[in-house]
Parts: C-alpha cells; sequence; structure tokens
C-alpha cells in the first residue's frame, strides 16, 4: 500500500525545539472513534487530546481531510492512596470511545485505577442580553433597571469543553489494563490484573464482577489477565488473554461469574524453542475482536497471531514481527524492554493488521496477499506529503545500502500504540510524543 | 528443558538481574506492577532451574572422577607405571569432559588455580607425584584439587577447606565408631573401613555437633543437611571469577528480598492485598521458604 505521510508532530510540551522528551508527553493510547472523524490520544500525563477530521473542501483538494487538534483536557490527575502509601499514577492507560447518539461526543478514559466517561461538547452561541448583569458579567444595581429584555443567542466564536459526566472508581485493587464498551451501549467492563468487572454506564456506585482469577493464596498466582474485550456483535460474549499465552472466550449467560470459559485459545509451547525467557515472550498484550467477530488476534512480544473462534487449537495465521530478537531477549531482559507491551490493530476490512517494533518502525500484514512491509515513523526520514519507503532489517552476514543492522535498533524508539481508521485507510501512530497520520495516497 | 546456548549470561546473572529488578520494583511509582513481578519470577524460577541442573551435574562429574580416582588408588601398588597410564587415561577422560564445560570445572576451582585451569595433560611424572600423596590420605575425600593435579601442577592439598564436598554424595555415610575410633564408610550400600579417625575429623569438621552422636543416623541426618549449603561455600570461592561484572548487592536489600520472595506473592503485592491476604501471607510463609530451598541459602552467601 502507498502512503502519503501528512505528519503531525503534536508536543504540549512548552519546550518544543528538544528532542529529548518529558516524560509527561509520552502517548499511551490512541482511538478512533466509530466514525474516524475524531483520533484521541492519552499520554502519560493524565492528558487526552482529540483530533477531529477537517470537511474535505473543493477549494483545496490535496488537504483531504487533514486532523487538527479539537480539544485538550486533563482527564485524570495523579492520586495518593493513603490506606496503602500507593501513588495512582496519571497515566491514561486506555480510551475508548461511545457510539454517538447526539450531538455530543462520548469517550471512557482510564488510569490504573478510575474509569471516568467525558462528554464533549461544543458551544458556538452564547446568550446575550442578561437582565441582572451587564456584558462584562458585573452584576447590575437593581434599581437602576427601568425595561426588562429577553436574552438572546448571539454566535461566538467555537469552544469545545469537556466534562467529567461519570467517574467510576473504587473497584480495581489491582492496575487497570483494559476497558471495553459493550455492543449493547449500555454496559462496558474494566479489566485489571486479576479481575473483571462489570458496568452499566450509567450507574458508578456499582460494578459487577465477572471474572475472578484471583487464588485464594496469591503464593499459587501463575499468570495474570492482560487484555480483554467484548465480542463487536454479540454483547453476551467476551475474550481476555493472560500472561501465560492463552484466550479465553467467556458467555455471560452461562453464569454471572464466568470464571469458567467457554472456549480456550491456546497453542501448545514448541519445546525445543524454549529459554529463560519463554514465559515473558508467550506472554499476550493485546487482544482484539475483527471487526465481523469471527477471527481473534493477539500480540505477544515477537508475533502477532489469528485466531479463529471456531478453532481452539492453533491459530490460523502466525506473522513474525521481529523474530530478529529472539537471540537478543537476555539484553532485552536487562533493559527492561522486553516488558513493553505492543498493540496490535485491524483494518476496516479485517484484510490487514498493524503492529509497531522498535527503533519507531511499525508492521503491516496483508493476510491475503501474505506480504508484509516495514515502515518507518521518522521526520528525519521522510518528508510530509513524501511515500513511505518500505524498511528491512538485515540479520547479519552483509548488510545492503538501505538496510539496518539488529544491533543498530533504537530500542528506546518503541511504537506500542497504534490506530486504524474504520472505514478508510488512514492510520494513526503514536511514536513516544509524536503522533503519525498516515494517509492512502490519492492519485 | 531448557536452552541456554543463546543467552549471553549464565543463569546466575540472571538471577542477581531478576532481584534487582524486583527490588526496584518497591520504589517505582504507581506501585508493584504484578504482571511485570510475575514474568521476572519466572525467569528466576528458570534461571535457578538452570543454576541447580549444572550445580548437581558438577556433583556427578565430581562424584565419577572420585571413583576413578578411588580404582587408580587401589591398583597403584601394583603396577606404578600401569596407574600412571591408566591415570592418564581417567583423568584424560575427566579432564577431557571438564575441557567440555570449562566454566563448571573451573567454577569449582580455588581462585588462584584459574588460570591453568584446562590444560592439556602434563608428562606422566607429573602425574605421578600427586599419586604418592594419595596414597597417605586414601580415606580423605578427593577434593577439586584432585581433579586437575593431574592435568597440571602438584596443588598441596589442604585439609578442611572442602569438607563440604564430602557431604555432597548421598549415597554415602560416613560413621565414626567412638569406642574404637574407626571411620567406616558406606558407600552404595557397601561397607568399607577407612583409616585415621583424625584425618577424617579435619574432613568432617562441618559435622562436629553430630559426632557426639554414637548413633549412624546422627551422622546421616547431619549430611542430609549440609547438602544445601555446599552452595554457598562454592559461592564464596568462585564468586570473583564468575561475576566480575555483577555488582554487590547490599545485603540488607537481599534479606528484605528474600522475605519478599518468602513469602511469595503476598510479598510483592501486599501493598495491594486486601487484609485477608496479608493473613494468608504469613501463614505459608514458612511453606514458601522451605519450598525455596538451596538457591535461597546461595543469594544469602553473595
Amino acid at each position: 500500500m502507498d502512503e502519503e505521510i501528512d505528519t503531525r508532530k503534536i508536543n504540549n510540551s512548552f519546550l518544543r525545539d528538544h528532542n529529548y522528551a518529558t516524560e509527561a508527553d509520552i502517548i499511551s493510547t490512541v482511538e478512533f472513534n466509530s466514525t474516524g472523524e475524531l483520533l484521541a490520544t492519552g499520554d502519560k500525563g493524565g492528558r487526552v487530546v482529540v483530533f477531529q477530521r477537517e470537511q474535505e473542501s473543493k477549494n483545496q483538494p490535496h488537504r483531504r481531510g487533514e486532523y487538527n487538534v479539537y480539544s485538550t483536557f486533563q482527564s485524570h490527575e495523579p492520586e495518593f492512596d493513603y490506606l496503602k502509601s500507593l501513588e495512582i499514577e496519571e497515566k491514561i492507560n486506555k480510551i475508548r470511545w461511545l457510539p454517538q447518539q447526539n450531538a455530543a461526543y462520548f469517550l471512557l478514559s482510564t488510569n490504573d485505577k478510575t474509569v471516568k466517561l467525558w462528554k464533549i461538547s461544543e458551544r458556538d452561541k452564547r446568550p446575550e442580553g442578561y437582565n441582572l448583569k451587564d456584558e462584562e458579567g458585573r452584576i447590575r444595581d437593581p434599581t437602576t433597571i427601568t425595561a426588562l429584555r429577553v436574552p438572546v443567542l448571539r454566535p461566538m466564536d467555537l469552544m469545545v469543553e469537556a466534562t467529567p459526566r461519570r467517574i467510576f472508581s473504587n473497584a480495581h485493587t489491582y492496575h487497570i489494563n483494559s476497558i471495553s464498551v459493550n455492543s449493547d451501549y449500555e454496559t462496558y467492563m474494566s479489566t485489571d490484573d486479576l479481575r473483571i468487572n462489570l458496568w452499566n454506564l450509567e450507574i458508578t456506585n456499582r460494578s459487577f464482577n465477572i471474572v475472578d482469577i484471583k487464588p485464594a493464596n496469591m503464593e499459587e498466582l501463575t499468570e495474570v489477565i492482560t487484555a480483554a474485550e467484548f465480542h463487536p456483535n454479540q454483547c453476551n460474549t467476551f475474550v481476555y488473554s493472560s500472561s501465560k499465552g492463552s484466550i479465553r472466550l467467556c458467555d455471560m449467560r452461562t453464569s454471572a461469574l464466568c470464571d469458567n470459559h467457554s472456549k480456550l485459545f491456546e497453542e501448545p509451547e514448541d519445546p525445543s524453542n524454549r529459554s529463560f525467557f519463554s514465559e515473558i515472550i508467550s506472554s499476550i498484550s493485546d487482544v482484539k475482536f475483527s471487526h465481523s467477530g469471527r477471527y481473534l488476534m493477539t500480540r505477544d512480544y515477537l508475533t502477532v497471531k489469528v485466531w479463529d473462534i471456531n478453532m481452539e487449537s492453533k491459530p490460523l495465521e502466525t506473522y513474525q514481527v521481529h523474530d530478529y530478537l529472539r537471540s537478543k531477549l537476555c539484553s532485552l531482559y536487562e533493559n527492561d524492554c522486553i516488558f513493553d507491551k505492543f498493540e496490535c490493530v485491524w483494518n476496516g476490512t479485517d484484510s490487514v493488521l498493524m503492529t509497531g517494533s522498535y527503533n519507531n518502525f511499525f508492521r503491516m500484514f496483508d493476510r491475503n496477499t501474505k506480504r508484509d512491509v516495514t515502515l518507518e515513523a521518522s521526520r528525519e526520514n521522510s518528508k510530509p506529503r513524501a511515500i513511505l519507503k518500505p524498511r528491512k532489517v538485515c540479520v547479519g552476514g552483509k548488510r545492503r545500502k538501505d538496510e539496518i543492522s539488529v544491533d543498530s535498533l533504537d530500542f528506546s524508539k518503541k511504537i506500542l500504540h497504534t490506530a486504524w481508521h474504520p472505514n478508510e485507510n488512514i492510520i494513526a501512530v503514536a511514536a513516544t510524543n509524536n503522533l503519525y497520520i498516515f494517509q492512502d495516497k490519492v492519485n | 528443558m531448557i536452552n541456554t546456548m543463546e543467552c549471553a549470561v549464565d543463569a546466575q546473572s540472571l538471577i542477581s538481574i531478576s532481584l534487582r529488578k524486583i527490588h526496584n520494583s518497591r520504589t517505582q511509582r504507581g506501585g508493584i506492577k504484578l504482571h511485570k513481578n510475575l514474568l521476572v519470577s519466572y525467569v528466576l524460577r528458570n534461571a535457578r532451574q538452570v543454576y541447580m541442573n549444572e550445580k548437581y551435574a558438577e556433583i556427578y562429574r565430581m562424584q565419577q572422577y572420585e571413583e576413578v580416582m578411588t580404582v587408580c588408588n587401589e591398583i597403584q601398588e601394583l603396577n606404578p607405571l600401569d596407574l600412571v597410564e591408566d591415570c592418564e587415561e581417567q583423568t584424560g577422560d575427566c579432564c577431557g569432559s571438564a575441557n567440555e564445560s570449562a566454566s563448571l570445572c573451573g567454577a569449582l576451582l580455588p581462585v588462584s588455580h584459574q588460570a591453568p585451569a584446562v590444560q592439556h595433560l602434563q608428562p606422566s611424572s607429573a602425574c605421578s607425584v600427586p599419586l604418592a600423596l594419595q596414597s597417605e590420605e586414601v580415606c580423605k575425600a578427593p577434593e577439586p584439587s584432585f581433579y586437575r593435579s593431574c592435568c597440571a601442577e602438584a596443588y598441596p592439598v589442604s585439609n578442611c577447606d572442602f569438607s563440604p564436598v564430602n557431604n555432597m554424595h548421598c549415597n554415602k555415610t560416613t560413621v565414626l565408631d567412638l569406642d574404637t575410633h574407626v571411620v567406616t564408610t558406606v558407600e552404595n550400600g557397601y561397607l568399607h573401613q577407612d583409616c585415621c579417625a583424625s584425618l577424617q575429623q579435619c574432613c568432617q569438621g562441618a559435622q562436629s555437633p553430630a559426632k557426639k552422636r554414637k548413633l549412624d543416623f546422627g551422622y546421616y541426618v547431619s549430611e542430609i543437611e549440609e547438602v544445601p549449603d555446599f552452595t554457598p561455600c562454592k559461592r564464596a570461592k568462585f564468586e570473583d571469577s564468575s561475576y566480575a561484572s555483577t555488582e554487590p548487592l547490599d545485603t540488607s536489600n537481599i534479606s528484605n528480598l528474600i522475605s519478599i520472595f518468602g513469602s511469595g506473592f503476598t510479598g510483592l503485592v501486599s501493598r495491594q492485598a486486601d487484609l485477608e491476604q496479608a493473613l494468608n501471607g504469613q501463614f505459608c510463609s514458612k511453606q514458601a521458604l522451605a519450598s525455596l530451598g538451596a538457591w535461597t541459602r546461595a543469594i544469602v552467601a553473595f
């Protein structure tokens, strides 16, 4: 697929010119809404930035629907749990949009402990002509009022305001890693390391625990939940992935507590590949249903796998993301990179998969043609509106001109979060504190 | 079976790296990350498995060598010339296997003799010299120095340094009869009467409290208890050679870490756990400590 770059460097830091990123600006989640009109990002500083796609205009056809900042707000603040003497990070772990039901937009954003429902609405009219206060807002002396008038709405500059409508707190002992909105648009679930809770979007003081894998004796803990998602169409079905590399599909109709799975997707481990780090690299970092609901995609440290819901014994397809790292696991363990949690996304038609890697590389796999491509999100290597050039990592032996060797990869530049527009070939790629938006080439 | 070939660092370094990670996670912002610590504990467990396997392989090799040397000693009187040749062959096997995994053999040796650890066989004259020494101390457990003595220069055998080595053989029971001062070794069910109770005393210095008892099982029990403790002794010896690159961890931090690990994951999530878990943790910490076994003591040593 040819790509045209439309680069946005969104840096909320005051020090715009420097190369280093303040940690608060590191993007921690990226999500398109259901129409693709809005794109939300969350960062480590607890802020949410929402971009809106421009209306396509006939005057400037080459600026085909670019994304501009629409709203910025502080979603979460750092908190302190006095009981446990723990600081609660304000980092936004996940953002999920609700389907649009009126003029306002709603999204759920979560940090480690608290989920918040935000309403983002526009205001472009302002009432003028108050009786009791003047234009600047000062209270008028009632004795000076001789006549009454009805305030009228006058147009004003567009203002986008975000207000927290619901705060869902105190339901999770462990760190929340996922949220997922149900297709019934009434409920959603929040997932931490050991439990999954079901909420009604309207009710904040009660949630229902639907999965609990906490052992009676914590000494016996062997796995944690790493991600969970509702089925896109069936409101009773959801899946959750574990650190042991298995995925469980559960049906909420079977029982109130879905500890027993309906299906277990697991691939037996290859004994010849066993190493010190086998458990780490088999831990699933992300699980996503396909838009059709027929397939599941999972991401572990080195691969992306596609599973058919109807086949539990092994994945349908396995794609190697960066297998050249298999011999480097030791150093990746020492520098903590082996714990990085990469996400994965489907395109709108479920034919292409995308996931991130190191050195600001991200990979796409075409399921039909079985071709894959490695692209780079960096300003140095590409100019705006230029076509992205495929990159290649050379695994030893002679290095060709454009290739990069494994040892030259920059492991501090990792792409963990990416998003794909629900209908079009527009992708958003978060590279540390920068957001890149790429579109398909227009002929 | 864990494939360690692709790993640049050995099991011991991995253990220390993992412990450092767990220790650092306690002070990280946002609280202890359960998932990450769980994964680190898996690496710790794998590294420990490999470490223990290597250790037991060493012991087995040592034991084999010891049996070979015993055979050599027994036929020594028959024909000195034959003995030298036999010994060369036997030690050739032993040293040959040492060549394959030099790090393990070398690791057992005193630091000062690391350099010539893996050498070609010396000429037969060098071989005969330490063997003469051996005839006088046949009841002594062969020390690691013997392992090399045919390969390189003669090493003056010291007495008590390697006493725990003697206790590695789980199938060997040594009994000192306090009345007759006769030392008896039961090996694989066969009885050998050894000499020199005094020498035996020296060898088994670590067991002196148990000697007071006349009963056999007193020795046996203390021997078994000694088995896990060989690790710290060994560790202290080759610490210099093996881990030049590892920074020594603070002792107080290590004991804290052990208390975390002693209570399993309850220790890790003690800040996050509900009240009832705190009780569970204390209840089970002893059990967990027992299961941790030798590697915990190994950590204490360094």
